[in-house]
């Protein structure tokens, strides 16, 4: 047991150590605390992963959390076949991305804070993935958020990180409102908070209505959407995307651990994990099929125009996770689950990547200052290019197995699916066309930055290139578990391993149909590199005058569709207006306390004596309540 | 069989404990020298808390009755018992108020310059007052440590407070004896009704008359909204938080406000089981709109004190809420968040004294940049922060939880509006923290005699007990909710016995054809 404890455990440690000892103790030396404890967790990790491979499923509960009156739930880890490959993903990329940020952060001021709440996030995941019931996992989810919380806002003297941070927060909160709520949900409905209780008796509730508001709604669905609630925050789905391209004020280790490779793939985790309690809700699985398939398309398009590197990837990644619940909702758990696996690899070396250029750039990120930068630092374009193929779906990369595998599942999961497939193909040719674009405004050309920098540009060092080397064969190599059985006899490992969790998809298609997915898809990856050729290598004018001509078009794209300030003025500004001008000022102030004090001054006024105020407050404060329980009163009879 | 179990050690643990401080007050009238008034206090303080621990060791969680009573003839005539005890709503409450007693004297170890002996015989005097009425069994005795309390705290804002203190101190008091007044009608009334005894135990086990209850409750429901304080009877609250000294906020946050939802458990409830029930969804409404209204108001604040104190509206509507939700998870989670809130904002005032001794303003906007400045003052209010909003791990999240749970599983609608408090709880006391600690640092703060230092080693240790509590809590709350498990159980299968259980209709109509 103590095996599979110590792997969220080591990193608590770190964490304990590094944020008490830290500052005036370990100061530059926090990695030598950090990178080990990460470490740990990823050989105990594979060595449960071994364990899942020889036919255990690990079940234990440690003590029990709360009990009260008949709810009652534990703390305990299930480690099953798809929180092992969680685990190999959050253990793997985590230990790269330490030794990785051992040469990003070198010299930072707050170098032992900043490894201290990276063990603490890696802890909270490696808990999200672990939890064998609902409020556990909720635990890992509001502490990851934590982290990331933290991290975005690192750098807390600059206002746009604080503020960062705290939306994140906030717009987080909004979609845990429901995924809290779910739960409470889950635990009426099946008495139960532990996932095979809970899956065991998914069934028993079908048919179930449940009265919210007056009307009757489907208990499943209802659960099962405001499970998805909580998913379309932490994995910055539409409408609650926006907080993720901003986070790109944390560092980028960060950007790169969390809001790329792991955090934000909880959402997927946990409806992968409910995967019985949402195939029961056709309702629930097309609409996380639905959002995930317009949000892979809508942060596709905005990734088109945008300049600052770290922000495309960005919208890259909500995109890509668009496509992650576009594979859930067609009911084909493990090609989401797989894509998660392999986009882990590929966008945090598109990130680590950037983080390389960055560095070097003396913290440019916009691209438009940039350029050329190919002949001065060679690993880094060759990982950057590894990594682009596998993103844009290039046969033979990881991400082409896996998108692959999401096209052909939606494609031949009937007349929503087709629909969908087609936006996921034209989002597919947006993805070649940013993410080349992206390569050719950052290597290719001329450098267009300043003289200063270009007179420091340089390769990163080793202790970043290599992490990126070993991230690139995972970029590469990541996605050849998963081969479709057209290809190859038992090539599909991935979605044979996970099936005793996961299910196996069964979609209508013949082999010439998923052909001509797949040619499709190939197309479109490579029609993306070309346009992007054509119009940032070939003819560098073509943008320029493409912008000015559609400029609506490229106003909307470029502003990401308004969606902020529509926020701001829709909610933030009203709200805050609300709070200020009339709960506190007209409420509170006027009517409340008015009548609190008022009404002595209004005796006053008739004659009686002023003097006699105090007395007057007493004397009216009575009338006070008196008219408050008349009131109550009032409401019971007419109400009652 | 008996009703109570006498105290089983040696020695009267109840009175010992609450007297100890009237004690401490005395001998402080002998002395002169200010810091050995303080350490005497502290001494005294510290010595109530140890006494106070064998109640948690000793107390039996399998019996919902009293223990440790207590029960001498006083005034036989009137039928007036010293009677004392205490059960698993109230145990926890004995703990906090010793141990928030402590911190207390050692946050005002500086602050306080002026009449120091007059201070802490207030403390003191203030302390044995809260748990008298913790303990109290008798209703005359509760009356008198009720109002002995009052007065204490009424000069401890109207002596120590700010520069608003003479309106705060005197709103504060009109406000509590208003609601006193009519409570103490109600128990003269409950006196004569309930067979001419004051016995607190006595009285709840008669059923009253539904016309007779719902005057009762309400009357009882005047002195305890207000000391809640619920909507809309909450606006004493931020001024007299705001002017107290640090110390008095401390005692007015941790434990006063927690009589109100006390006396709702101990008397409204037990008493007047069908009129609360009658009254149960205008409360869940009062309470859910407490803590929208709190949270919303807290949004609007430029005043870090005021602030904290708007936020307490908001985390005692989630008490009430619980409490009035009527099941195991809603009182055991009330009870709880009473414990919590008393833990958090009593650790979130004491931050406020701490840097307010520094820098002598509490507008928000006189901040900025103190993470960087003062970093581990930044890292404990950064915990406290957490907790307050109710992340998971931390004490917030078992209460909240809890009280979400018992209110969705009561009134669904009041449990998903009051999920929005949620929301909005992030809110404020993030931009709090924002504008705080994060952005630019003021640069008055980093130069000349205005620096402004990190925590000491005597600020340190009045905090880390209440951060290893959030913790401890909140990763084991059996810790506290084991003492409650009985007593609520009993409390509420009270209310289930009732004719009216659960037909609300009935009870409806008896009510209108009874006027």
């Amino acid at each position: 047991m103590l095996k599979y404890t110590l792997i969220p455990l080591l990193p608590l440690l770190s964490f304990i150590i590094n944020i008490l000892l830290g500052r005036n103790v370990i100061k530059d030396k926090a990695h030598w605390i950090a990178v080990p404890a990460v470490f740990g967790s990823f050989i105990l990790a594979v060595g449960a992963f071994m364990d899942v491979r020889a036919g255990n499923v690990i079940n234990i509960n440690i003590y029990e959390w709360i009990v009260s009156g008949n709810f009652h739930v534990s703390v305990g880890f299930l480690i099953d076949q798809l929180t092992a490959i969680m685990l190999i993903v959050v253990t793997s990329i985590s230990t790269l991305i330490f030794i990785y940020s051992i040469g990003y952060m070198h010299g930072d001021g707050g170098y032992y804070r900043f490894f201290s709440y990276l063990s603490l996030f890696v802890f909270s995941m490696l808990v999200l993935v672990m939890a064998n019931n609902f409020l556990l996992l909720y635990f890992g989810w509001e502490a990851v958020g934590l982290c990331s919380y933290f991290l975005i806002g690192f750098w807390f003297h600059k206002k746009s990180a604080a503020d960062a941070g705290k939306k994140a927060f906030i717009v987080n909160r909004f979609g845990d409102f429901g995924f809290g709520l779910g739960v409470i949900l889950v635990f009426l409905t099946y008495g139960s908070l532990e996932y095979v209780e809970v899956f065991r008796n998914a069934n028993s509730v079908m048919g179930q209505t449940i009265n919210i508001f007056g009307s009757d709604v489907s208990l499943i669905t209802l659960i099962c959407l405001l499970l998805f609630c909580g998913a379309v925050g932490k994995s910055a789905q539409m409408p609650l995307h926006v907080w993720l391209p901003d986070a790109m004020e944390g560092p980028t280790p960060v950007s790169a651990l969390i809001h790329a490779a792991t955090m934000v793939t909880a959402g997927v985790f946990m409806v992968a994990r409910c995967n019985p309690l949402f195939s029961l809700s056709h309702t629930a699985m097309n609409t996380v099929a639905i959002v995930g398939g317009v949000t892979a398309i809508f942060a596709a398009s905005i990734g088109l125009v945008q300049n600052d590197i770290k922000r495309v990837i960005a919208y890259s990644t909500v995109s890509q996770l668009g496509y992650m619940f576009l594979a859930l909702g067609v009911g084909a758990y493990s090609a989401g689950v797989f894509h998660l696996y392999t986009h882990a690899y590929f966008k945090a070396l598109l990130f680590l990547g950037s983080g390389s250029v960055i560095h070097a750039l003396s913290n440019e990120q916009n691209m438009q200052k940039m350029g050329g930068l190919k002949k001065y630092m060679p690993v880094t374009y060759t990982v950057f290019i590894l990594a682009t193929l596998s993103i844009t779906g290039v046969p033979g990369f990881a991400g082409f197995f896996s998108k692959d595998e999401i096209l052909w599942r939606a494609y031949s999961s009937g007349e929503l699916g087709k629909f969908l497939w087609l936006l996921a193909t034209v989002a597919a040719l947006m993805t070649a066309f940013y993410s080349w674009r992206l390569i050719f405004m950052t290597f290719h050309g001329k450098f267009r930055g300043t003289h200063e920098q270009e007179h420091h540009l340089h390769e990163s060092p080793k202790v970043i290139t290599v992490p990126l080397m070993a991230l690139a064969v995972g970029a590469v190599a990541a996605g050849w578990v998963g081969i479709p059985p057209l290809l190859m006899e038992h090539g599909d490992k991935i979605g044979e391993f996970l099936g005793p969790v996961l299910g196996h998809p069964h979609g209508e298609g013949t082999h010439a149909e998923e052909l001509m997915v797949m040619g499709a898809s190939i197309f479109v990856a490579l029609a993306g590199w070309y346009l992007a050729y054509v119009m940032y290598v070939k003819k560098p004018y073509l943008p320029g005058e493409l912008g000015s001509k559609f400029l609506p078009v490229y106003g909307l794209l470029y502003n990401k569709y308004w969606i902020d300030e529509l926020y701001s003025k829709a909610f933030v500004q009203p709200v805050l207006k609300l709070s200020d001008k009339v709960i506190l000022g007209f409420v509170d102030k006027g009517i409340i306390e008015g009548i609190v004090n008022g009404v002595p001054n209004l005796i006053g006024a008739f004659g009686s004596s002023l003097r006699k105020i105090q007395t007057g407050l007493l004397s009216n404060y009575g009338l006070v309540m008196a008219a408050g329980a008349i009131a109550i009163i009032g409401y019971m009879i007419f109400m009652g | 069989m008996e009703h109570v179990i006498y105290n089983q050690l040696s020695y009267p643990i109840l009175t010992y404990t609450v007297f100890l401080p009237v004690a401490g007050a005395l001998l402080l009238l002998f002395m002169r020298n200010a810091t050995l008034i303080r350490l005497t206090t502290l001494i005294v303080t510290v010595a109530a808390f140890i006494i106070s621990l064998p109640l948690l060791s000793n107390f039996d969680k399998t019996s919902y009755k009293m223990q440790f009573v207590e029960k001498h003839e006083w005034i036989p005539s009137w039928g007036i018992n010293y009677f004392i005890g205490i059960d698993g709503i109230s145990i926890l409450f004995i703990f906090l108020t010793t141990l928030l007693s402590v911190l207390c004297v050692l946050v005002s170890w500086k602050a306080i310059e002026t009449k120091a002996k007059e201070f802490h015989i207030a403390i003191l005097i203030l302390e044995a007052g809260m748990l008298g009425v913790f303990v109290a069994l008798d209703f005359f005795l509760f009356y008198i440590f009720w109002e002995a309390m009052l007065i204490p705290m009424f000069l401890l804002i109207g002596v120590w407070g700010g520069q608003q203190r003479v309106y705060a101190a005197i709103k504060f008091f009109l406000y509590t004896l208003a609601g006193s007044v009519l409570m103490l009608v109600g128990i003269v009334v409950l006196y004569f009704k309930g067979g001419n005894t004051l016995d607190i135990l006595t009285l709840s086990s008669v059923r009253y008359p539904l016309q007779l209850q719902l005057w009762l409750f309400m009357a009882f429901f005047a002195a305890f909204a207000v000391k809640v304080p619920m909507f809309p009877f909450h606006t004493w609250l931020p001024d007299a938080h705001t002017e107290a000294p640090t110390a008095g906020s401390v005692v007015l946050a941790g434990v006063l406000l927690k009589m109100g939802a006390y006396g709702f458990l101990r008397f409204s409830i037990p008493m007047f089981p069908d009129a609360t029930r009658f009254f149960m969804k205008p409360i869940l409404i009062l309470s859910v709109v407490g803590i929208i209204y709190g949270a919303l108001v807290c949004l609007a604040q430029k005043d870090l004190k005021r602030l904290i104190a708007y936020s307490s509206v908001s985390h005692m509507g989630f008490v009430t809420l619980g409490i009035f939700a009527m099941n195991s998870q809603g009182v055991e989670g009330g009870i709880l968040q009473m414990l919590n809130h008393g833990v958090i904002t009593g650790a979130l005032f004491l931050m406020i004294g701490i840097i307010y001794e520094r820098t002598h303003t509490r507008q928000i906007s006189d901040y900025g940049g103190f993470a960087g400045l003062t970093p581990w003052y930044a890292g404990f209010f950064m915990i406290l922060t957490f907790a307050s909003i109710g992340l998971p791990g931390m004490n917030g999240f078992i209460g909240e939880f809890l009280i979400l749970f018992g209110a969705f599983k009561a009134q669904k609608v009041m449990g998903v509006l009051a999920a929005t408090g949620v929301i909005l709880g992030a809110g404020y006391m993030l931009w709090l923290y924002q504008r705080v600690f994060f952005e630019k640092t003021n640069p008055d703060w980093t130069s000349g005699h205005h620096h402004v230092r990190d925590l000491n080693l005597r600020e340190v240790i009045t905090l880390v007990p209440l951060i290893a509590l959030i913790f401890w809590i909140g990763f084991y709350p059996d810790v506290c909710l084991s003492y409650m498990h009985s007593s609520v159980e009993h409390l509420i299968e009270n209310m289930n016995t009732s004719a009216y259980a659960g037909k609300d209709g009935l009870l409806a109509r008896h009510i209108m054809e009874s006027f």
